[in-house]
């Protein structure tokens, strides 16, 4: 299958290339590139004391400030938003970054779309809400989450299971599994539409070669969606880590 | 893709579960985060913040900035706006003193002119005082004269005798000015 392309390189070791992987170290210099120019501009603005950002430096603000201040700023104030700023912005464009890859000519394959990078991203989330709520709450955290004020003792029986089950388990599952199968099944669509265009123009006889054009309008629109869901899945992710860390600092979960 | 795919179903290869990661999957999963966290963490968010930082700063000292500057602005109009209306009553208290002192000084004048009218009054008082007298005697010395050649022509010689001519005379002038007296 696509997602598990043949090794490259260092077979059988856990440091085996494949395809996939190269795309992800690709992705990784790209942010590490564009990132690095932003900050430089960043840098020279604060050393030149030039306060009016030219128009590359105001898209990397546009891009930081989109987290900044929509995300994290929006569901944990200035404060804790900013406390928790880096591994918000780091998952949100990590996420889009490999996200988006699914439709780049040449790459055509998501770096999230095998579920490693989902798993490190969803648990690099549940160690931070947990670390947050201990770090406000102390053992009270894992209490008042498993056992709600207010909750008749005798439904606690029901409720402590459930709760344990959607806070301490759902979450970083779905939040991996979410984000893989958005990307699998947008690639497998793709794929779908765009080897049925294949076979009907190339294969195919007579007046089927017709159903090549709609195939082809439907890849087509299927890959300005994918782009929406590159941008969206990336969104999602962030903001439930952030709503995650917000519950475990609230007062009452 | 697809024969592929339902090749190896019929050869019984099993297809790898997608949602079990692989060894490899998860090392340079982590590889990427880790890289990208740390970047993030301690090189582009910094400079980023200490931009945003700075420009708040700027954008808050130019305020204050221009706020001083109109309030120097509005001190300034006050203060020359004062020293005007100070100027203004300057003026008008010195027009006012300057107008008191015509007055005063007019008033001098017009004590001296009166002052040396009444002294040439006088003086002209006086000398109209001494020629009268002065009238009054040579008139007097004449009159007697006359009086005395006309009473010599009238009576003759017998009057020659200056003596008695001269107590008569004298005699005359003082019934004269008696009269001169009730009248």
């Amino acid at each position: 299958m696509e997602f598990y392309p043949e090794v490259v390189a260092f077979a059988g070791t856990p440091f085996a290339l494949n395809r996939i992987m190269l795309i992800r170290l690709v992705v990784l210099a790209l942010l590490v590139l564009v990132f690095a120019l932003w900050t430089a501009k960043f840098q020279k603005a604060t050393k030149t004391q030039n306060f009016v950002p030219g128009k590359f430096q105001l898209m990397g603000e546009i891009s930081l400030n989109f987290v900044r201040k929509s995300i994290a700023h929006d569901q944990l104030g200035e404060k804790d938003g900013d406390r928790f700023l880096p591994l918000l912005t780091t998952i949100f464009f990590v996420t889009l970054g490999m996200n988006i890859t699914g439709i780049i000519p040449g790459f055509n394959i998501a770096g999230t779309s095998v579920i490693g990078l989902p798993i490190v991203m969803a648990v690099a989330a549940y160690v931070t809400f947990i670390y947050a709520g201990i770090k406000k709450h102390g053992g009270h955290f894992f209490t008042s989450a498993l056992f709600p004020a207010g909750v008749p003792k005798a439904f606690l029986i029901l409720v402590t299971p459930i709760e344990f089950l959607s806070t301490f388990i759902l979450r970083p599952v779905t939040l991996a599994l979410r984000l893989t199968m958005n990307m699998i099944a947008g690639h497998l669509l793709l794929v779908l539409c765009f080897s049925a265009t294949q076979f009907f123009l190339f294969n195919a006889d007579g007046a089927f070669k017709l159903f090549g054009a709609g195939t082809f309008a439907f890849g087509f629109a299927f890959t300005l969606f994918e782009m929406l869901v590159a941008f969206l899945q990336a969104y999602v992710f962030t903001l439930l880590t952030t709503v995650y860390i917000q519950l475990a600092l609230s007062d009452e979960h | 893709m697809i024969s592929r795919i339902l090749a190896s179903a019929a050869e019984g290869e099993a297809a790898p579960n997608p949602l079990l990661p692989s060894s490899y999957d998860l090392l340079w999963s982590s590889v990427v985060f880790v890289i990208l966290l740390a970047f993030f963490w301690f090189k582009v968010l910094p400079n980023f913040k200490k931009t945003l930082d700075d420009r708040t700063q700027a954008i808050e000292g130019r305020l204050e900035a221009a706020e001083k500057a109109q309030a120097e602005a509005a001190a300034k109009t006050a203060n020359i706006e004062a020293e005007q209306a100070a100027a203004r009553a300057e003026a008008a208290e010195i027009r006012e003193a300057a107008r008191a002192e015509g007055a005063v000084i007019l008033a001098e004048l017009k004590e001296q002119a009166s002052a040396e009218a009444a002294r040439l009054t006088a003086t002209a008082k006086a000398q109209i005082e001494a020629e009268r007298q002065a009238a009054l005697i040579s008139l007097r010395a004449e009159v007697g004269t006359l009086a005395i050649d006309l009473a010599s022509s009238v009576v003759g010689a017998s009057l020659q005798n200056d003596k008695i001519a001269s107590s008569v005379v004298d005699q005359f002038l003082a019934d004269l000015e008696s009269a001169g007296k009730k009248n």
